[in-house]
Parts: structure tokens; C-alpha cells; sequence
């Protein structure tokens, strides 16, 4: 956070300040580090606002939107104070920081329960099936798009190549909601092995999990391939065969890395759409999470609902973010040259 | 190839894409989705409307291929018809997106220096939010429906796009030319129309196309979730919405919508890859003759011969000399389609030896090289024998050990991701099986042995963080972890600045006279093969045609290494006259001569230099000097350039 200090107004003059600045245009990590976490922030300060700006973007009166066009008008009005519409802008958007500050999101037009209650009952849900897909996709992409580039480099095994491209350019094209039924109708209708839908025991995640998984692995391993291809053209690694290394080090030491860096930061995207694609997949499977909650709020129109799961959603986008960028950082120190 | 050379670039590019398989396919696939949202309204929307309240629900049957709906209509109509109004959507969506992008994009190349950053900056924080958390934050704003959903996923599509137009705009608007333009005064404006925008059509018709993929894919989403297109209407997302209620009863008025959105998924991929390989953003290998062909090829070569040559070349002999380190027969390599680039090489490199190999670019000297250390690049194939340390070179186990490489761009021949002392130490690792401490220690050894100053913390060091003839003095240590006896090194100095080559090859020389190994040093340079190398052997076209000693290089007997010998200035050159130059172009790889392939460049050549090609020979310079020509110049009659070059060597 010290390095942090030099974003604010500061007097000129403090040694550390300009040890400080001088670690910003540098290279070096906490420089790095700092850029990173000042974009995080101003990207934080942008969701915050946008969630709040939401709300006065929708045309005609969102409470009214809400309750349907039968309300009582002293219901709507009520529920317009509650919500503190009636007041100037500028004082709502301040009890908006400082209600967020303390962890209050406001309360559901709905069922009236609070947004913060909703989101802590049903984002675990939604954790606990993000975070073996995003295990999963690792362990699976990598190994994959590598093996493939290595068969098919320098234009060898080209009808391997092209079955690999349509394979995973199908499976990549595939929208989860879709392969999730079509997981359904074979698993869990045809075989019934799993159940269809709810979350219960650990069988109960394997589709859901799966239906989040192969769409991104067929995506990433594409990617690890282009990538792998060319690394396996540089020079090094022709330096690597001349050393006479064993294929084991020559791929897995010498070309990884290199691939790896920029294989992630492409990954890195895949991994904030993996949280959005668990909207779909949770309806799908009336997963209770954040997505079935969501989609719910919208078709309702519970719109201080949808503002608080935006918030969430936005904000863990955000940190997958900064930590896939910590973690090229960390892998290859040269990215943090090229920072901004 | 030839197409590249007529200079219509892209348009040939188009063209042989189109001639591959994926290009082919798209371009078949892309007609038949156009024709299906053309024709399926006109012809079965009357059918897809027609609601039949006794044929409710209905399974797949002979009248209905994919069974009904809630309201007896027929689904198969249903899905083709709805074609049309889910690309209209999603392509309008598209529109929107590559609009807003070019926009954003190229704004930071027109705009000034602040409000550019400005515009990179919010499309920076704006892209790291995930599109569909986006459209459903814009699907609450414009509200439930089409409209709605055609705005929300057309914007949420810009910042993404915005994002890679921007990264293409930068990367061109940082070229010389746009530089150049700047200077001359061009105006923002015309910069971006007549530099920037035609330089990236290519690239942003790929994006275009994968964001038309993502925003059919997003829309499907949309409606399936309720939250796109709304009843009476129907898009396939709808009409999968509709059907999964009724997955149990009739799984095929689920499957069919779905089916379609992958199909056309698919189809726009495919589209993708073939813009992608147009852009030679993929690499495209126009089929050409199979690896097969060449060997056989080179046997007619042979046999093509005239008769007053032995079926073999002299070259192919294998030279009497029992102390040889490297023996290489009759070497060819070829590449797929009959370019040989090496034509039947024939050298040896005694042991301690310094043997340089001179050619022009194209003479097929570095893949002499590689293939000595059995590196040829794919899907080149060698052929001819390669004795190294008296084993057949591919099946030799100490081949980590006993040959060193160093080749000619140490800034590209590191790893950079990893430690320069890591990756001497894993030499030693490996063919020394030392422990890791004992590696390391040696690597550490071996840097300060090539004179890296303080070569303990360096050790620890990234590539990059080196300067150019420190890292190609690193590679010099990295040959020397173990006791190399052969060290082949191709244009070790070309890419480095002229004060660091003399290092570098003082280095070399310094090596040499540690280890005692041998040398092959491959380069362009006579003048430094001159200075470090006992021995010379000039290429040309994939053979060689001379080889003499160093000190006899006045003696030259081939007009071409004569030639080479005269463009070398020296200090008692006078600095008014031209330096002398070889009239004509060399060889390409694939041309085929009956002949000298240096004859079209050769003052003194005759008709039988056009007809037969000429041997390797002994020739009038002494042991050791034996020349491939026809017409070779006698020692005395040397020009007063090649008298002044041998001086040079000297």
C-alpha cells in the first residue's frame, strides 16, 4: 500500500515518494504491482458506479417497472423513498458508497429480504462449481494444445491438424446451455447415472462442472496450440534440441514458459466468462447460485437485486484479473516491462 | 510461390486459401447458411405458422420430421425459419460491435496524446469485465426483448474489439512509414485512411467474424434465458427455451434449435480460420511434391551427367584421412517440392582443426551446418553420411558432449524465461549427470571462463537483461560445459555490433587453444574466415567448388572465390575506387543447372562450363587446394585485387 501512496496528491519533496515514483516507471515488481492495483481500483470505482448508475439508466420509473402497472400509487411511492429515489443524486450515490461500505446492498423489491443476505445464501453454490472448472480446464487445455502442436509443428500430421481444429472448433463453438442439455439428455435421461438438476451429493456437480469446462478447454487448448507452434519455431528451442536434452525437458522446461505467459494472458479472459457462463449453466440445471438468482432478479425486474449480483459478479471478474496478471508476472518477469 | 512475387498479395493469398480444405469448406458452408435465411421464410413460413390444435406435442413422425409444438405447429419449419430473424439479430449485433469498435480503436491513433491514453485507458478497464455480465447489465437497462438484446450484446461487444484494433492500430501507427508520413506533414486523418485502415481489413474481418460467432452464441443465450426475443416472435435461443420444457416428451424439439446454433457457429468459424489463413495468420503449405520424390529426383540429377564424369562425384569420395574428426559423404538436403539446397557436400575437419565454410546467403551453408549436427528444420530431408568421432553422427551418445553450437543471434537463441545459469547448468545435468549444485557451480565456471564479470550474480539472470556479445558469450560457455571436440559455429558475429565481433572471435581463437577443439565456422565474411580459420571452403548453389588453405587464398583458382577475394577492402585499398563486385544474382534453391551453376556469373565461361558440371579437383595451389572449374585461373595470373585480398589474410 506504501507504494500505493503515490497516486494520491502527495508534496514533493518525501525520499520515499520518489523512490516510490521511480519504482512505477521502472520495471521492477512492486512498481508493477502498483499499476496493477491502481487499475484494479479504478475498475472497482467503475463497477461500483455503474451498479448504482443502473438503476437511473432504465427509461419510464424502475419501481414502477417493478410492481406492475396495477400498483397502488402510495405503494410505489413509498417503496420509491424506501429505495431513495426521491432524493438528489448526488446524496443517493453518497449513501449508496457509504450503505456499500458497511456491507448493505439494499433490499430486494421482491421478496424483501436483504441483497447482502441473498448473495452470502447463494454465491458458495456458485464458487463450488467455478473453481474445479477452472482446476479442471488447467489441467486439461495445456497438456492437450501442447501434444497437438508438438504432433502437427512445421505442417506434419496436417490431417491430425485439421481434426484437431474442427474438433475443437466445434466443441469451442458450443454455448454451455446447449451442451449442458445435451449432458442432461445423455447422462442423466438416457444413462441415468447423474442427477438432472438441484445441488446435492458430489454427483450432482459433474455435469453442471462439465458443462463449464469443455467449452473453455477446447478454447484454450486452441490457443496453447497457436501459441506452442510458436515457441517451437524460436530459436531456443532449436537450441534446446542442439543441447541434446531429452524431449521431457525440451517441451515441458524449455517451451512451457514461453507459452504459458502469453497462453494466460488469452487464458485470462476465458476465466472471467467462465463466472458469466455459470448464468446459464445454473439455469439449466436450477443450480442455486448467484445465476439462477440473477436472471430472476431481471425477469422480475427486482432491480436492487440485480445491481448487488452485478457488483459481485463485476467485482470477482475483476480480482481473476489481477491475479492471472500476478501469476504471468510472477512466471515471466519481463511482463511487467511492458505493464500499462 | 509464384503468386507472391506478381504482387497481388492478398488477393492470391485468398486464393490458394481457398484452395485448402478449411477455405474450400467455408466457402460451401457460408452459401448454403446464406441460401437457408433466404429461401426458408418464403418457402415454410406458412408451415411454421400453421397451428394444428390436434396435433399438439407431437414425436417425430413422417408428417412432422422433428415433431410439434405446445400449439401443433411444426418445428423442423419452425428452426428453418427462424434462420433468417437469429442471423438478421446477430449480425445486426455484430454491426454494432465492429462500428463501436473501429471507432474506439482507431480514436487513439487520431486523437491527441491525453484523450487518446483516455480512450485506451477505459477500454482497458472496460475489457476486463466479462461480455455476458455485460449484456446482462445492458439487457436490465434496454430492458426484456429483441431491441434490447440487439443493443446490449452490440455494445458489449466494443470494448473487446475496440481492445484489438487498438493493439493493430498502435503496432502499424509505430511504423516507419506512418512516421515518415507524420513528418511530411500528412494530416491525422488521411494517415488513418490511407496508412492505418488498409492495413488492418485483413485482421479485423477475422475479429468481425469471431465476434459474429460470439454474438449469435450470446444471443441464443439471451433468448434461451427469456431475457431476448419474445413470443410470437422466435430466434433459435427462443425456440430452445420452447423445447426444453419438453425434452422428456419430444428431446428433439430441443435438440434441433441447438443443433442449428452450433451448426452455424461452426460455419462462422470455419470462415474465421480461412480469413486467418488468407492473413497468414495460419500457416499455409500449398501441397507440393511428397518428401518422397526427392531422393529420386537427386538420383536423375546424378545420372544426368555427362559421360566424361564418373558416375560419382569426387565429392562423394571419401578422403583418405584416418584422423578425421568429421567426415561428411555425398550430403544432400532437400525440402518437399525439389528445392535441394545442398547438392552433394563432401568435407572433413581434422581434429583441432579450423575449417571455414564461405558462401553467399542461399549457398546452402548454414543447412550444411545444421545438418552436420543433425538439425535440419522439417520437412527437410538429408541424406549422405556424417562420420563424427568415428560413429555414424545421428547414433552417436555423446553428441550433447563432444559438439558445441553457436549460432547467429544470440538475443533469440537463449531462452528468455530462463536463467542463463540454468540453462548452461542443465548441460551438465544431463549428458555429465552432475548434481545440481555441481552444475550450477561449473555454469557459474564457464561464464566467468568466457569473461561475463561477476559471473555468479549473472548466472542468475534472464536473457534480457544481458547485452548482445555478452549473451553470445554466455552461448560460447554453454558449448563448453562439457569438452567439446567439435565446435560448429554459423555467423557467430553477424548480428552483433563490429567492436563486439572481434571480442567474440578472440574468444573463439582463446577456446580453441584451451580445448583444443575444432572449428567449422560458417559465414558470408571471407575476411573473417581469413583471420581465424586454417582452412577455407567456398559454397556456391550447395556445393562446394574450392578449398585451399587460408594463407594460399591469393592463390584461388575459381573465379568466384576470386571474386570474393578481390570485395574485401583492406587499408591499402584506395578508398576512390568501387569496390569490386560479382555482376548477376545467385542461384535460387530450386533452379537446376547441367552445368556450373556459376556460369551465368562467370567472365570466363564457355560452353562446356553451360553443359558439364566440373569436379572437384586438385588444382595448381599446392597440397590441400582443389577447385571445381573448368577454366581455373593459374597462380600467377592473379588480379591486383586478389593480391591485395591475400594480404588481408595474412
Amino acid at each position: 500500500m506504501a507504494a500505493l501512496a503515490a497516486f494520491g496528491e502527495q508534496p514533493s519533496g518525501a525520499g520515499g515518494l520518489r523512490a516510490a515514483a521511480r519504482a512505477l516507471a521502472g520495471d521492477s515488481w512492486p512498481g508493477f504491482v502498483a499499476r496493477r492495483l491502481a487499475r484494479l481500483l479504478v475498475s472497482l470505482a467503475v463497477v461500483v458506479t455503474a451498479s448504482f448508475a443502473m438503476i437511473h439508466l432504465i427509461p419510464g420509473d424502475p419501481v414502477h417497472a417493478a410492481l406492475g402497472p396495477t400498483a397502488d400509487p402510495a405503494l410505489v411511492a413509498a417503496r420509491r423513498h424506501q429505495l431513495g429515489l426521491d432524493r438528489p443524486l448526488p446524496a443517493q450515490y453518497g449513501s449508496f458508497l457509504n450503505n456499500l461500505f458497511h456491507g448493505r446492498l439494499g433490499e430486494s423489491i421482491i421478496s424483501q429480504t436483504p441483497v447482502s443476505q441473498i448473495v452470502s445464501d447463494r454465491l458458495p453454490a456458485t464458487l463450488r462449481l467455478v473453481a474445479p472448472a477452472v482446476v479442471l480446464i488447467l489441467l486439461v487445455a495445456v497438456p492437450a494444445g501442447m501434444i497437438a502442436a508438438v504432433l502437427t509443428r512445421d505442417g506434419r500430421r496436417r490431417r491430425g491438424e485439421l481434426a484437431f481444429a474442427a474438433t475443437t472448433g466445434v466443441l469451442a463453438a458450443l454455448p454451455e446451455f446447449l451442451l449442458a442439455v445435451g449432458l442432461i439428455a445423455l447422462f442423466a435421461v438416457t444413462w441415468p447415472v447423474f442427477p438432472v438438476a438441484g445441488q446435492s451429493d458430489l454427483s450432482s456437480y459433474v455435469l453442471p462442472v462439465l458443462s463449464l469446462t469443455v467449452v473453455p478447454t477446447a478454447s484454450l487448448s486452441r490457443v496453447v496450440r497457436v501459441e506452442a507452434l510458436r515457441v517451437l519455431r524460436e530459436d531456443y528451442m532449436r537450441t534446446a534440441r542442439a543441447k541434446r536434452l531429452p524431449a521431457r525437458l525440451v517441451y515441458l522446461r524449455h517451451a512451457l514458459p514461453n507459452l504459458l505467459t502469453s497462453s494466460l494472458t488469452i487464458g485470462g479472459m476465458l476465466f472471467t466468462s467462465l463466472l458469466a457462463g455459470t448464468v446459464l449453466v445454473e439455469n439449466v440445471f436450477a443450480w442455486p447460485g448467484l445465476g439462477s438468482t440473477i436472471v430472476q432478479a431481471i425477469t422480475t425486474k427486482d432491480y436492487p437485486l440485480v445491481q448487488g449480483v452485478v457488483l459481485v459478479y463485476g467485482t470477482f471478474a475483476l480480482l481473476i484479473t489481477f491475479a492471472v496478471d500476478m501469476a504471468v508476472a510472477a512466471v515471466d518477469p519481463r511482463s511487467t516491462v511492458r505493464g500499462n | 510461390m509464384a503468386a507472391n512475387r506478381s504482387g497481388t498479395g492478398a488477393r492470391a493469398a485468398l486464393r490458394r486459401s481457398l484452395h485448402t480444405p478449411i477455405g474450400l469448406s467455408a466457402v460451401i458452408a457460408g452459401l448454403l447458411l446464406a441460401a437457408l435465411a433466404v429461401a426458408a421464410p418464403p418457402l415454410f413460413g406458412d408451415r411454421a405458422e400453421a397451428i394444428d390444435t390436434g396435433a399438439t406435442n407431437q414425436g417425430v413422425s413422417g408428417a412432422h420430421w422433428l415433431g410439434t409444438d405446445s400449439l401443433g405447429r411444426d418445428i423442423m419449419a419452425r428452426v428453418l425459419v427462424a434462420s433468417r430473424l437469429t442471423l438478421q439479430l446477430g449480425l445486426t449485433a455484430t454491426v454494432i460491435g465492429l462500428a463501436g469498435g473501429l471507432v474506439l480503436g482507431v480514436a487513439p491513433s487520431v486523437l491527441g496524446r491525453r484523450a487518446g491514453r483516455a480512450v485506451t485507458a477505459a477500454v482497458g478497464v472496460l475489457v476486463a469485465f466479462p461480455g455476458l455480465l455485460f449484456v446482462l447489465f445492458l439487457a436490465t437497462v434496454f430492458g426484456v426483448g429483441s431491441t434490447g438484446a440487439v443493443l446490449a450484446i452490440g455494445l458489449a461487444l466494443i470494448p473487446s474489439l475496440a481492445r484489438l484494433i487498438q493493439n493493430l492500430t498502435a503496432s502499424i501507427a509505430g511504423s516507419d512509414y506512418v512516421a515518415a508520413a507524420r513528418i511530411l506533414g500528412v494530416g491525422r486523418f488521411r494517415i488513418v485512411v490511407r496508412h492505418l485502415l488498409p492495413n488492418i481489413v485483413e485482421p479485423v474481418v477475422l475479429f468481425g467474424v469471431q465476434a459474429a460467432t460470439g454474438s449469435l452464441i450470446a444471443f441464443a443465450g439471451l433468448s434461451f434465458l427469456g431475457l431476448g426475443v419474445q413470443s410470437p416472435d422466435y430466434d433459435w435461443g427462443r425456440l430452445l427455451n420452447e423445447g426444453l420444457g419438453r425434452v422428456y416428451v419430444n428431446p428433439a424439439s430441443a435438440l434441433a434449435p441447438g443443433t442449428a446454433v452450433v451448426l452455424a457457429g461452426l460455419v462462422f468459424g470455419l470462415i474465421g480460420e480461412a480469413v486467418a489463413q488468407a492473413g497468414g495468420r495460419r500457416t499455409v503449405t500449398v501441397p507440393t511434391a511428397t518428401p518422397t520424390d526427392v531422393p529420386a529426383a537427386a538420383a536423375e540429377q546424378d545420372t544426368d551427367l555427362p559421360p566424361g564424369n564418373a558416375n560419382k562425384d569426387p565429392q562423394d569420395r571419401p578422403d583418405v584421412n584416418g584422423d578425421a574428426l568429421v567426415q561428411v559423404t555425398d550430403l544432400r538436403v532437400a525440402f518437399p517440392g525439389g528445392r535441394t539446397a545442398v547438392r552433394g557436400v563432401g568435407l572433413t575437419v581434422a581434429a583441432g582443426e579450423a575449417v571455414g565454410l564461405v558462401g553467399e546467403s542461399g549457398s546452402g551453408k548454414s543447412l550444411t551446418a545444421l545438418a552436420l549436427a543433425d538439425l535440419v528444420p522439417y520437412p527437410g530431408r538429408t541424406t549422405g553420411t556424417v562420420r563424427f568421432d568415428g560413429a555414424d553422427l545421428r547414433s552417436n551418445p555423446r553428441l550433447g558432449t563432444d559438439l558445441a553450437l553457436v549460432f547467429q543471434d544470440p538475443m533469440t537463441s537463449l531462452n528468455p524465461a530462463l536463467r542463463v545459469g540454468r540453462q548452461l547448468a542443465e548441460v551438465a545435468e544431463v549428458h555429465l549427470g552432475a548434481s545440481r549444485g555441481g552444475a550450477r557451480a561449473r555454469a557459474v565456471a564457464r561464464l566467468a571462463a568466457v569473461g561475463i564479470p561477476d559471473a555468479g550474480r549473472r548466472a542468475r539472470q534472464r536473457p534480457h537483461e544481458y547485452s548482445g556479445g555478452m549473451r553470445q558469450r554466455a552461448f560460447i560457455g554453454m558449448g563448453l560445459m562439457a569438452e567439446p571436440k567439435l565446435i560448429i559455429a554459423d555467423e557467430p558475429t553477424t548480428a552483433l555490433d563490429v567492436t563486439v565481433q572481434k571480442q567474440v572471435l578472440d574468444l573463439l581463437g582463446q577456446v580453441r587453444a584451451g580445448t583444443g577443439a575444432a572449428l567449422l565456422l560458417i559465414s558470408h565474411d571471407l575476411g573473417v574466415v581469413a583471420e581465424v580459420c586454417d582452412r577455407v571452403l567456398v559454397m556456391y548453389a550447395g556445393r562446394i567448388v574450392e578449398e585451399l588453405p587460408v594463407r594460399r587464398l591469393a592463390d584461388a583458382a575459381h573465379p568466384y572465390t576470386r571474386a570474393l577475394v578481390g570485395a574485401i577492402p583492406t587499408m591499402a585499398t584506395d578508398p576512390a575506387s568501387e569496390l569490386a563486385t560479382i555482376p548477376g544474382r545467385p542461384p535460387e534453391p530450386g533452379e537446376e543447372f547441367p552445368g556450373c551453376a556459376f556460369a551465368a556469373r562467370c567472365a570466363s565461361a564457355t560452353d562446356r562450363c553451360r553443359a558439364e558440371l566440373p569436379v572437384l579437383a586438385a588444382a595448381g595451389g599446392g597440397a590441400g587446394h582443389r577447385v571445381a572449374c573448368w577454366h581455373p585461373a593459374e597462380p600467377d595470373a592473379e588480379p591486383e585485387a586478389a593480391r591485395a585480398g591475400s594480404e588481408a589474410a595474412a
